[in-house]
């Protein structure tokens, strides 16, 4: 695999506003490879880098049914199969009885799963990320917002894709090493 | 007017934010309490005593492992006690939490996001000093885990149709659940006390409990995504664990426990309490951190409502079980009503009556409801009315029961108190580590109320 030096181009925006017409705009010229920063979420901003969907509500589900399904199981297997009390001839197989611990496993599968499945889904923990390099990405949890293109992108040039980062009104631009 | 700030000053009411303020302001604000701001004396002096607290606790339970629950003022007919008194207790306390972080979310109260963060915190050392009681009930306390289902030698399995087993699985989920909501929210508040502090310790801890987070636009649209998901699963958990709590008693066929009215009553009563501990939280801190710009005096009404609404609730429990009691026919439900009147522990019913009904009707005025001492002072009458209330439904339906013969006195001992007061301390002090170390508010949620986070298009 080709090493490159430079990770990306990295524009660095004052507000919300401008940040994702930039975005947008950068989208729309035909960059894919790229992402934006914020310190907070910006609904508007996922769309305008061309993310429209993630994988998190599907992992929640799968959570949710196993947690589902393993809870009833295992209180039916224990009540019936493995221990089984009889009390005054009431039925092994209870099912009402069942239906609280089958739903606290379910709420707690699909709640690990919802936030391991985020943290899986975005990379974390990653500790060390070559963006982390530029000095001013420092105030990205604080109140900038950052643009990137990544240098994988096949629009990708160091002087074309500087110029139209200029041209978004940019406050500053500079490149980030890998 | 765009809909954001609108939504900030709705009326003649306070605003959420005080006007004026910027992504930095509110940052550094909040980031500086815990990064900049020395340690105060009255930090030292309110950790130190609830500290001390935390010691007598430890030397009561150290005292129970040694001697057995024969140290406390347990007995036969009145087996449960203190231990279950603080369990409902605190477990209820724990419910304003979720409600403020899940519920509220979901209903797009935004007001909620600069009182959230420290509810949560509330809920999870609430829960941890709920969670200590019944194991501390149990006699053999070191065989705890006996309790969770998991192969053993002996060949034993818990008994599934017993709610004391629903118990420990709706305790340990919400334990659970809490915990993870609460550090999902504070991801992006590490990573800015990361970026902005100074020294190279911090620096480090934040950044490893921040986990790398850099604000991409991709991270934030699933972790948007997972804490609506979060909020909607933690919705119907809150309601079920005070419910499946409920079962506790309701399940049982002791007079005064074996209603249908328990779970909604119980659920009201759990938030009702929580609502006031995050008053009597929220009131000193605003003050003595200056944050009075962020939990204004709208923070302050708008619970003091879910308050009045709650206890409204509550009240209506009473009155229906008062009302069954009699209309029932059934002679021991009449007489459970009876002896709450008139037998030995009236006056605590007489008390109850008072801090749960009465004295907190005084809310309806608008200008204790915007009064912090007055909210203050209304909120501990709450809490300790809910306390009475536990009491009330454990101890006065357990001594006198079907037989006379059986009936029986419940007196507390020094170690009941002990271990209650002592908890209270571990509360505290954990909340003031909290307070020291963590953001007690919402930074990133702070910066989204601010009308220039909205996209102009």
């Amino acid at each position: 695999m080709k090493r490159t030096p430079i990770y990306g181009l990295m524009a660095e925006f004052d507000t919300p506003t401008d940040l994702v017409h930039a975005a947008r705009r950068t989208y729309e010229a035909g960059y894919r490879k790229i992402d934006a920063y914020s310190p907070f979420p910006i609904e508007e901003l996922a769309e305008a880098i061309g993310f429209h969907r993630n994988g998190v509500p599907l992992v929640v589900l799968i959570g949710g049914l196993v947690g589902c399904a393993s809870g009833y199981l295992l209180q039916w297997w224990i009540s019936t199969v493995s221990y089984p009390i009889n009390v005054g001839g009431r039925p092994y197989h209870s099912w009402p009885a069942f239906i609280v611990v089958t739903f606290e496993m379910t709420i707690l599968c699909a709640v690990l799963a919802a936030v391991f499945g985020m943290l899986a889904l975005n990379g974390l923990p990653m500790p060390y990320h070559p963006v982390f390099n530029v000095p001013r990405f420092a105030f990205a949890t604080k109140d900038r917002f950052f643009l990137i293109v990544f240098s994988t992108d096949s629009k990708y040039s160091s002087v074309g894709t500087r110029t139209f980062l200029e041209g978004l009104r940019a406050r500053s631009i500079s490149e980030v090493p890998s | 007017m765009d809909e954001r700030t609108e939504q900030l000053t709705v009326g003649n009411q306070a605003p959420v934010i005080e006007p004026g303020h910027t992504f930095a302001t509110v940052t550094d604000k909040i980031s500086s309490i815990v990064l900049t701001r020395p340690t105060s004396n009255g930090w030292l002096i309110g950790f130190g005593a609830c500290f001390l607290l935390t010691m007598i606790l430890l030397y009561a339970i150290g005292y129970l492992f040694l001697r057995g629950v024969g140290i406390w003022g347990i007995n036969i007919p009145v087996g449960w006690g203190f231990a279950i008194v603080n369990f409902v207790w605190w477990i209820g306390i724990g419910h304003a939490g979720t409600l403020i972080s899940a519920i509220l979310l979901l209903l797009r109260q935004s007001w909620r996001n600069s009182i959230n963060r420290f509810a949560e915190a509330m809920t999870l050392f609430a829960v941890a000093c709920a969670g200590m009681f019944p194991v501390l009930h149990l006699g053999r306390p070191w065989l705890a885990y006996w309790l969770f289902p998991y192969p053993n030698t002996m060949n034993y399995w818990p008994q599934f149709r017993s709610p004391l087993v629903w118990d420990v699985f709706a305790v340990s989920t919400y334990a659970t659940t809490s915990a993870l909501f609460w550090y999902v929210g504070l991801i992006p508040d590490l990573a800015t006390l990361r970026d902005r502090s100074e020294k190279l310790w911090a620096k480090i801890i934040y950044g490893i409990l921040a986990l790398g987070w850099r604000g991409s636009s991709r991270h934030w649209s699933r972790y948007e995504t997972s804490y609506l998901l979060l909020a909607g699963l933690a919705t119907p958990l809150v309601l079920s664990v005070h419910t499946v709590v409920s079962f506790d008693f309701a399940i049982g066929i002791v007079p005064g426990w074996h209603t249908t009215i328990f779970p909604p009553y119980f659920v009201a009563g759990a938030i009702y309490s929580g609502f006031a501990m995050v008053l009597m939280l929220a009131i000193p801190i605003r003050k003595f951190y200056g944050l009075e710009d962020f939990i204004t005096e709208r923070h302050l009404e708008n619970s003091a409502k879910v308050m009045l609404a709650t206890g409204l609730i509550v009240a209506y429990g009473y009155g229906i079980e008062a009302f069954m009691g009699w209309y029932s026919g059934n002679r021991y439900d009449s007489f459970l009503l009876w002896n709450r009147l008139h037998g030995p522990y009236s006056l605590v019913y007489y008390a109850l009556l008072s801090c749960n009904i009465f004295i907190p009707q005084l809310l309806w005025i608008r200008k204790l409801r915007t009064s912090p001492l007055g909210l203050f002072a209304v909120s501990a009458v709450i809490l300790t009315g809910m306390w009475l209330e536990r009491f009330i439904i454990v101890v006065v339906s357990l001594q006198r029961d079907f037989l006379n013969s059986s009936w029986g006195m419940y007196y507390p001992t020094r170690w009941d108190w002990a271990t209650f007061i002592g908890t209270i301390g571990f509360f505290l002090a954990c909340m003031f580590l909290f307070l020291r170390v963590l953001p007690g508010i919402s930074i990133f949620e702070m910066r989204t109320l601010l009308p220039q986070a909205e996209v102009k298009e």
